[in-house]
């Protein structure tokens, strides 16, 4: 398949980057020549196959629900673009 | 005296337990070393102070015989490893001003051991590509040229670039790297020396930035296999604060470190004779086999039938992972902000100008095949072919110890090269990426060079939790091969 135009805006979108429109083509080429060649995908028959989500097999382990760490404030808020009283701070959202 | 930069890691461990030299001394000639090759940009941050405050450290804990394993012994750092205080950027215009405040468990064992940090070192941005090509701090050269008089400056490989090239180029001892898809292996062969990706799952992933979970492992290199088997050591072993980090006791692969293959079973895929590659790296391959009969093991030739649809399943899973990590860097918590209209004008234009093309390409493709529609179609079904490659090297492991391949189907090329088109990039990782998606150790050694001098590696694949195997494989390569060859710069600087 390939991903004209408007896909590509609308993916771009979904993922929160701000693609200009004179960069929608080449996107769209690059993205599309991706797509196509991943589709050689669909030669092989996987019916019967059970998807491997992770090779580690190894099973989560439940810890103690106890406060073990924390209590960095500062730390947390040392590299924020903004912060306010504590708190990372962003544009207003609600008027 | 042998020049202090060209000692191995087991040498200066010698020299500097019978105070033959000090660890300020050794750490001053890296320093000194990093300051005349600048023009390979290998490091993104230098870290002189720090490395010489924690060499005399180690030279007090000699003095007082209370010396780690790894004491005096100055390393690289990949720039995706979080250390504490000192910036880590992935190589990211959205992580250029981002100080850590806490330290990766990878480093801080090293630290443990009383090894000592001379700088951050460049890579791909967010360790997405195999040149070293996409970073935001700049190509990283690789110290090798060709022979024929020919200037080109030849790419370190990647992701890993500036760990192969500081190493390549004895501005480092060893080095951190990471692979996810042959990020540790490619470029030590096209920087000829040793780099290893044990089992996923051997290396707490805590501290590393995040690129495809599922792959993403930490490694190693250094100028020689036991150097490698000496750094593994120290950094592997469970970590409660990585929740795939295996709890499975590491063995001590120094000592177990032989050599020896006799009555060892090689694999050869016969997959891996792709058409198009290129004759020198199928001559150095066959030579590699014949290194390994004399050397008493058994060849074996084996099938691992879906070879071909390894890096078509790669470059779904890799992406997919990578445009669910990345979401996090919205310029709110950390990392760059740029403001805009209101809060997603602000998250799209941060996005825009912090990411760079590959990054923004592999975003773009893991949205796509993880959005309502087609996830079935392309995600559940790389998936499922993961599972069929894992099954062929599982096949292949009930007949053989091991296996034997080229690292990568070229020697380093020049930069600009494979740039045309992401898809040709993409293809250097054809002998990489399947052992990767198998999660099994992986190792690259150097065989040989080619007409133009370049170096070649070997990548050596083991069982899952088998590096022992691994090593040895390698120790026997390495031994076979003796690969003494040197980048240009470092022979006349050694003169």
């Amino acid at each position: 398949m390939s991903m004209d135009v408007k896909t590509v805006a609308k993916v771009a979108s979904l993922a929160r980057i701000r693609v200009e429109s004179d960069e929608l083509d080449k996107y769209s080429r690059e993205l599309s020549g991706i797509l196509k060649w991943i589709e050689m995908l669909d030669n092989v028959n996987t019916d019967s196959v059970e998807p491997l989500a992770n090779v580690a097999n190894i099973e989560l382990k439940q810890r103690e629900d106890v406060v073990s760490d924390g209590n960095y404030q500062q730390a947390v808020l040392k590299n924020a673009p903004e912060s306010l009283q504590g708190y990372f701070a962003v544009p207003k959202v609600i008027e | 005296m042998t020049e202090l930069t060209n000692l191995t890691i087991s040498e200066a461990l010698a020299k500097l337990g019978k105070k033959e030299i000090s660890a300020t001394e050794l750490t001053q000639a890296h320093i000194t070393a990093i300051e005349k090759n600048r023009h390979l940009n290998a490091f993104i941050t230098e870290t002189p102070d720090i490395a010489l405050s924690m060499a005399k450290a180690s030279d007090e804990r000699y003095a007082k015989g209370t010396a780690g394993a790894l004491e005096g012994i100055p390393l690289g750092i990949k720039d995706l490893f979080c250390t504490k205080g000192t910036r880590t950027t992935a190589a990211s215009n959205i992580l250029n001003n981002f100080v850590p405040q806490y330290e990766s468990t990878v480093t801080s064992k090293f630290w443990k051991d009383g090894a000592l940090m001379l700088g951050k070192l460049n890579l791909d941005e967010f360790a997405m590509g195999s040149a070293n090509t996409t970073s935001h701090f700049g190509n990283v050269l690789n110290p090798w040229k060709r022979n024929n008089g020919d200037t080109t400056d030849l790419v370190p490989g990647g992701s890993s670039g500036g760990s192969s090239a500081a190493v390549a180029a004895r501005m480092v001892m060893g080095a951190t790297g990471t692979d996810t898809g042959g990020s540790i292996r490619q470029p030590a062969a096209f920087c000829g020396i040793s780099g290893i990706k044990p089992t996923y799952g051997r290396c707490s992933r805590w501290g590393v930035v995040a690129f495809a979970s599922s792959l993403d492992q930490a490694g190693v290199f250094a100028r020689n296999v036991e150097d490698c088997a000496t750094l593994l050591q120290s950094c592997a072993g469970h970590d409660p604060m990585d929740s795939t980090s295996a709890n499975l006791p590491v063995p001590d692969f120094k000592a177990l470190l032989t050599g020896s293959v006799k009555g060892m079973k090689i694999g050869i895929p016969k997959e891996y004779r792709m058409d198009g590659t290129p004759e020198e790296i199928i001559k150095i391959w066959d030579q590699g086999i014949e290194w390994m009969k004399d050397a008493g093991a058994e060849i074996v030739n084996v099938s691992l039938p879906h070879t071909e649809y390894a890096l078509p399943t790669y470059y779904i899973i890799a992406p997919a992972e990578c445009s669910s990590n990345l979401a996090r860097y919205d310029g709110v918590r950390y990392g760059l902000r740029v403001e805009g209209e209101n809060l997603i004008d602000q998250y799209e234009r941060t996005r825009a100008a912090g990411f760079g093309n590959e990054v923004k390409r592999r975003i773009m493709i893991g949205t796509y095949v993880l959005s309502a529609g087609y996830y079935d179609a392309y995600y559940v079904k790389a998936q499922k072919l993961r599972r069929l490659i894992y099954n062929d090297f599982m096949n292949a492991f009930e007949k053989v110890d091991a296996l034997l391949t080229p690292t990568a189907p070229s020697a380093a090329f020049g930069i600009g090269e494979n740039e045309d088109d992401p898809i040709k990039m993409y293809l250097n990782d054809v002998f990489t990426v399947p052992c990767s998606l198998a999660g099994l150790p992986g190792m690259s050694v150097p065989a040989g060079v080619d007409s133009l001098g370049l170096p070649l590696g070997l990548q050596i694949i083991g069982k899952p939790w088998d590096e022992v195997t691994v090593f040895n494989v390698s120790r026997a390569i390495e031994r076979a091969a003796n690969f003494t060859a040197m980048p240009a710069t470092v022979v006349s600087k050694a003169a």
